[in-house]
């Protein structure tokens, strides 16, 4: 049992930095420009698949630089030239070129590397078992894509509270209009978290394609997932962000262990259901299988009961 | 300085500045008063590019109609908005920084001068913008406007909510600003302040300048203050 939960807590603490690395970019992207970009996994998906053809070629460390920089560069090119162009059209218009790039990028895959998933490993340098813990090993790649991504979360929060970049991106996040009438170039700051947030998103498929699998559809699996984790930790919030991050983890990493049903709860109480009626299969579905949907019963009880989120700053 | 003429200004489809004319000389403090909802705001708004212009807007001689906020503000125009738009999460020296427009701050404020004329933000200097009270609030969005150095300042309805004391700390403010030779439009309401400290007096009324004049000329002028200014 303690076996289980250590290695769940663990599981949940990777499985939700990994959704803050998206997430953290797509709530900057959120709040700064009141665009939902919906293109944001896709950008993820692109970091797994640019990582897996660079380390076909010259190897994984470069890759692991090198393809979130191509990733933000190529965001930063699709917010100056496609969204800012978009823009004056209003966020309809802006959410539709978003869902639009989606698709794009996802057919374009297809395309280039084909409808089934990739061959992207972890790197034989830490394809090891780092060290044992009761009777699982836990393998160097997963401490490794801990330390990455802790790093980033570092990283990423010393730059917004102690550069002045980061004073006025946080700025921005409240008053944009009164930021760029101070004499400071919004439209730049745009494109830069527009990069930013991109290459983050790449980053986490960079270290996420091959642990997850590489393949068109992941970011659709994973996309709708991090939207939940913008509205529940609440607009302009990267703190709200990162708790929520970690609470889905946590909670859809447990949920897929545990075995029991609402009739087994009942049981415990000592009340047996009988085994007709209508609604007979609800009672017997496993809190495992219910794992896809919790995320979205939380958003949706997240919305009618505290719309702002967690930790947001207005009601979106 | 300033010379605005023929302004013409849309929110979606409502007609909201009609055609406005005004100047503002060097070292000078002119007031725009009048109603709520007759276009003060919006004209301040669309000077400093944040909502579209169409007409002339002269400042120092060169068009600035149609440039981006951040560049009309690197030429000199500073904006100090009526919703004061404090950066809640950043404390009070965080937003007082952000004025500047560069790491480096070499204008005619210094953020030394800011804590003696306001001590109460010197104090405050750790606390973020969101938790002081509304007359600090304003003080700083003033102060903060004024880190960036600017030659001429809009300054939109600054007492509006403030009690007596800081009304009156706010026009000594103004004639500070003026004293160092920056130019000030001020917009406000009330007469309160405005009479006492400014050269030059327009009233608005339904997107248009309906009077122009000095303190002494509106002050003889019953019927444009009752037309124009009383509630």
């Amino acid at each position: 049992m303690l076996e289980y939960i250590i290695f769940s807590l663990l599981n949940s603490l990777l499985y939700g930095m990994l959704l803050f690395m998206l997430s953290s970019g797509l709530t900057l992207i959120f709040s700064m420009m009141g665009v939902l970009n919906f293109a944001h996994a896709s950008f993820f998906m692109l970091g797994a698949y640019f990582a897996f053809q660079i380390s076909v070629y010259i190897g994984f460390w470069p890759a692991l630089i090198l393809a979130p920089l191509i990733v933000g560069f190529l965001g930063a090119l699709v917010e100056r030239y496609g969204l800012r162009t978009v823009h004056k059209y209003g966020h309809v218009a802006e959410l539709l070129f978003t869902v639009g790039l989606a698709y794009l990028i996802e057919e374009s895959v297809n395309l280039i590397w084909g409808r089934s998933s990739v061959d992207y490993r972890v790197p034989d340098a830490l394809d090891f078992a780092a060290f044992t813990l009761f009777t699982t090993d836990l393998s160097a790649y997963r401490v490794f894509m801990l330390v990455i991504s802790v790093s980033m979360f570092v990283v990423l929060f010393l730059i917004l509270t102690r550069t002045r970049i980061g004073l006025i991106i946080q700025a921005a996040l409240t008053h944009p209009d009164g930021v760029s009438a101070l004499g400071h170039n919004v439209p730049g700051v745009f494109m830069l978290v527009f990069g930013g947030g991109c290459s983050l998103a790449a980053l986490a498929g960079v270290i996420g394609g091959n642990y997850l699998v590489t393949e068109p559809a992941m970011a659709a699996q994973l996309g709708p997932i991090v939207f939940v984790v913008v509205v529940v930790g609440g607009m302009g919030s990267l703190t709200g962000a990162f708790v929520a991050s970690l609470l889905l983890g946590t909670l859809q990493t447990f949920a897929v262990g545990i075995e029991y049903s609402l009739s087994d709860l009942l049981a415990f109480f000592g009340v047996t259901m009988e085994a007709g009626g209508i609604l007979k299969d609800i009672w017997r579905i496993q809190v495992s299988h219910t794992g896809p949907i919790l995320p979205y019963l939380f958003m949706v009880l997240m919305l009618i009961f505290r719309p702002k989120g967690i930790m947001g700053k207005r009601e979106s | 300085m300033l010379e605005v003429k023929d302004l013409h200004a849309y929110y979606d489809r409502s007609h909201i500045l009609q055609g406005v004319d005004l100047t503002v000389g060097d070292g000078e403090i002119v007031s725009l008063l009048g109603r709520n909802g007759v276009g003060r705001s919006t004209t301040c708004k669309t000077i400093m590019g944040l909502v579209a212009p169409m007409g002339s807007i002269q400042y120092k001689g060169e068009e600035i109609a149609g440039l981006k906020p951040h560049v009309i503000a690197r030429k000199g125009i500073g904006f100090v908005p009526e919703d004061r738009w404090v950066f809640p999460d950043l404390t009070v020296l965080q937003n007082l920084q952000l004025g500047s427009k560069s790491r480096k701050n070499s204008g005619r404020w210094s953020i030394e001068d800011v804590f003696k004329l306001f001590p109460k933000l010197g104090e405050r200097s750790n606390v973020h913008g969101g938790l002081i009270s509304g007359g600090e609030q304003q003080m700083l969005t003033m102060c903060r406007t004024l880190m960036g150095d600017p030659d001429f300042i809009m300054i939109d309805e600054p007492t509006e909510g403030l009690a007596p004391k800081l009304v009156k700390q706010v026009g000594r403010l103004i004639e500070e600003i003026a004293q160092r030779g920056v130019s000030v439009l001020l917009v406000e309401q009330k007469l309160s302040i405005a009479l006492k400290i400014s050269q030059r007096l327009y009233i608005m009324g339904h997107g248009k300048i309906v009077f122009e004049g000095t303190p002494d000329e509106l002050k003889a002028d019953e019927s444009i203050k009752k037309e124009w200014l009383e509630v």
